[in-house]
């Protein structure tokens, strides 16, 4: 057994630290480790710069412009880019949709839309989720219907991240009644600008606006934009779906939420001293700290065994289920380290150029919105309870 | 043992719950919180009217001598409705701390508006730095003349940016932390040398931080003796403490009965998610926390008019911590049950779960009072 790593990967590693000491600008990072709020400029800026460094499209094959990483590689970039306070990239374009086409679109489809990924040129948006078909996916009751050239597509899908910025959807839609909820499903790209696609917003309960509802009445799409063969999408969503689960446990992220609690529970006092310092607190952060040891140790088996040639199966499951509680506990006592002052919500104090004092901690006015915005972890992606039928079947046999 | 409400109290949540269920429908509710004032101006003079504002002052001065029980009724209907009147505030606080300590002329010129609605009071007894310490006062009252010269900053007034009346804890004498040296000051928020600092909370309403900049009063604003306002302080925050208890029993009530309608309703793989086992069973872990919570509610009930003891301190200590935990467990759980839908503003489920992680702010976390509990332990 060998927990270090290799001399390459340490070089990798001080490749990776001294970019991010060098390229990644210092207000985007102060939002990001501040919790504050990034815009899409933020977000677009960032990716330009991972894009010019060749180091955006990780998932990818290098033929198309991706980059060969191993897994130890996109961990020791996962974690220093949380370190250093690198926004996620938004993954529906560069993580989900690209892959799939990768794997199963057409060369036209691979020449029109890789590019466009890369350079940022479209903005993705996923179109999984219905009213009624969240958990239970395969229900799905969006319509495409072939009428020469085109599908015809109507219906609606919920829960559309970052929509209202996107130009492009991949979306799941019903191209078969007749057979087994399953098998009429095929795996469509729209444009956003065609006739009949309405975006509204969902607003969530910190007051954000993050996700939104999309309508579709009549929308044409042209027969070309089908990825694979009709009827086929759910193999290619499960595809996706591997990729989008990897990575949901967020270890990195919790790192970097752990060492943020610690600055501001340093920073609050509790009976005049730093509240860091009182036993029953100190306990708290230790225990998540603690549980956070070991799940960045399973998280790396998992790495190691897909170094090795094996495929994450249910573990990554387990790893969700626990990486997202670890997560949901640090946001929890950030709340609580402000105490009275978790209740007000000051929003001016979100934009990092707020000038005024802090009513309470300088990073404390999105705290009490994160946690709860927060909980969603343990329920997109598959909720918890998902990934646990998951790990019932495949590692219990029950 | 009888645990049923007498008659008198049946009526009195009954008239509270038909005035919650007319005037605060949940799209109305989202409506005051939006308003400038933060909440409704109209319901608030409904509450005088029927003299629920006057539920707990003695008879003697004007008010129905209302119970810890009576309160209750009230206070657990409010919660349901999720009401943002400054009920807790005004009435229980503020009127107990006057009715408690005040001079004939301050109770005679203050509790009989309170009791009509026409006044609306605040109590700032925590500051940036007290976390939840309510002896950890450093805003500092010096004599002056007649009167006294205050200087400080009071934190969080739920409802202090719509105060005809703010009252603070100042010291009077003694160090940080101690118990001896604290007095309380009525202050008009209008007064020279008063900023409010006006904002939104997480849960749906206004507050308010205070800064005192040599605000000059009169002794007649000394509410109590000089320098023993500690125990009044202890006192008085453990009544508004059963109160935010039993407003607590109301939300998390609707909240259970939210998830439990989405249970029976939402289908997925072709049946009603309420027939899976492990929801079945966290909704039964959700009851059992709401059952807990009100006994928890009824002994905080109990004891909240009672004299001063460590076991009236203690009881209130421990039915706080359990509703901190209920309430929390409650809110994650029915979000969690809902899914997606749980996270949205359109929906009142989240504001209730918002409302209960808040009460856990107010007056201890569970954290606190088990701590609270704990130095208070006896050895049998």
């Amino acid at each position: 057994m060998n927990m270090n790593y290799t001399a390459e990967e340490l070089a990798f590693r001080d490749e990776v630290r001294s970019f991010l000491e060098q390229k990644l600008p210092a207000d985007i990072a102060a939002k990001v480790k501040r919790g504050r709020r990034m815009s899409r400029a933020d977000h677009e800026r960032w990716q330009q710069i991972l894009s010019k460094q060749g180091w955006y499209a990780t998932h990818w094959p290098e033929e198309y412009g991706g980059v060969k990483w191993s897994a130890v590689q996109k961990h020791i970039w996962d974690e220093e880019s949380c370190r250093y306070g690198a926004p996620r990239s938004i993954p529906f374009g560069v993580n989900m949709v690209a892959p799939v086409i990768i794997k199963f679109g057409s060369e036209e489809q691979k020449q029109q839309y890789l590019p466009r990924i890369l350079s940022g040129e479209d903005w993705w948006c996923q179109g999984y989720s219905e009213p009624g078909a969240g958990s239970d996916l395969a229900s799905l009751k969006t319509r495409a219907v072939r009428e020469g050239d085109h599908y015809v597509v109507n219906g609606q899908k919920t829960w559309t991240t970052l929509g209202q910025h996107a130009n492009m959807i991949f979306c799941l839609v019903r191209t078969n009644t007749e057979v087994k909820a399953q098998e009429g499903i095929s795996f469509l790209l729209i444009d956003m600008e065609t006739p009949g696609v309405t975006v509204r917003p969902i607003i969530t309960l910190d007051g954000e606006h993050e996700v939104n509802e999309v309508f579709f009445d009549n929308v044409k799409v042209p027969v070309e934009n089908l990825v694979g063969e009709e009827d086929k999408g759910w193999t290619y969503a499960k595809y996706l779906l591997t990729y989008e689960r990897t990575g949901l446990a967020g270890i990195g992220a919790s790192k970097a939420a752990l060492s943020h609690l610690k600055g501001i529970a340093s920073r609050q006092k509790k009976n005049g001293r730093p509240l860091i310092e009182d036993p029953s607190f100190a306990q708290r952060v230790a225990q998540v700290e603690i549980d956070l040891m070991a799940a960045a140790i399973s998280n790396l088996r998992i790495i190691a065994s897909v170094e090795g040639g094996g495929v994450p199966g249910a573990e990554s499951s387990m790893l969700k289920v626990r990486g997202t509680e670890i997560r949901q506990a640090i946001t929890d006592l950030a709340r609580r380290a402000l105490g009275p002052y978790a209740q007000p919500f000051v929003e001016e104090e979100l934009n990092l150029d707020y000038e005024g004092d802090f009513l309470s901690d300088q990073d404390g006015a999105p705290l009490s919105a994160q946690y709860f915005n927060m909980r969603k972890l343990s329920i997109f992606g598959g909720s918890n309870e998902i990934q646990k039928n998951i790990v019932t079947k495949m590692i219990l046999g029950l | 043992m009888d645990f049923r409400l007498n008659e008198e109290q049946q009526m009195l949540q009954d008239t509270v719950a038909r005035l919650v269920r007319g005037e605060y429908e949940f799209e109305k509710r989202l409506k005051y919180s939006e308003s400038e004032l933060g909440f409704s101006e109209d319901f608030w003079k409904q509450l005088g009217e029927l003299g629920l504002c006057a539920v707990p002052f003695p008879e003697e001065l004007g008010g129905f001598g209302g119970s810890g029980v009576d309160v209750q009724s009230v206070m657990t209907e409010l919660g349901r409705g999720l009401c943002l009147e400054p009920y807790m505030q005004t009435v229980i606080l503020g009127g107990g701390i006057i009715s408690q300590a005040g001079s004939d002329s301050q109770k005679e010129d203050w509790l009989g508006r309170i009791a009509t609605g026409e006044l609306k009071v605040a109590v700032g007894l925590q500051e940036p730095q007290s976390h939840y310490n309510l002896n950890d006062v450093e805003t500092r009252a010096k004599k002056s003349g007649d009167g006294y010269t205050l200087n400080g900053r009071k934190g969080v007034l739920i409802g202090g940016h719509a105060a005809g009346l703010i009252i603070v804890s100042a010291r009077t004498s003694g160090d940080s932390r101690d118990a001896d040296g604290l007095s309380l000051f009525a202050i008009d928020p209008e007064a020279a040398g008063v900023d409010r600092r006006t904002y939104p909370t997480m849960d749906g309403a206004k507050g308010c931080d205070v800064f005192l900049k040599d605000v000059k009063v009169g002794a007649d604003a000394l509410i109590g003796t000089e320098g023993k306002a500690g125990d009044v302080i202890q006192y008085q925050a453990g009544r508004a403490m059963a109160a935010l208890c039993a407003e607590a029993v109301g939300a998390m009530e609707e909240s259970i009965k939210l998830t439990l309608e989405y249970l029976k309703t939402r289908k997925q793989f072709g049946v009603p998610i309420g027939k899976f086992q492990v929801l079945q069973h966290r909704m039964v872990d959700m009851s059992s926390e709401l059952e807990q919570a009100r006994s928890a509610s009824i002994l905080a009930a109990s004891v909240a008019n009672d004299e001063a003891s460590d076991e009236r301190t203690r009881t209130l200590a421990a039915a706080k911590n359990i509703i901190g935990r209920a309430g929390q467990h409650i809110s994650e759980q029915a979000i969690q049950l809902h899914g997606g839908i749980g996270m949205t503003w359109e929906y009142s489920l989240a504001h209730y779960a918002k409302r209960l992680i808040m009460i856990n702010h107010q007056l201890g976390d569970d954290d606190h009072h088990l701590e609270a509990y704990a130095g208070l332990l006896q050895a049998s």
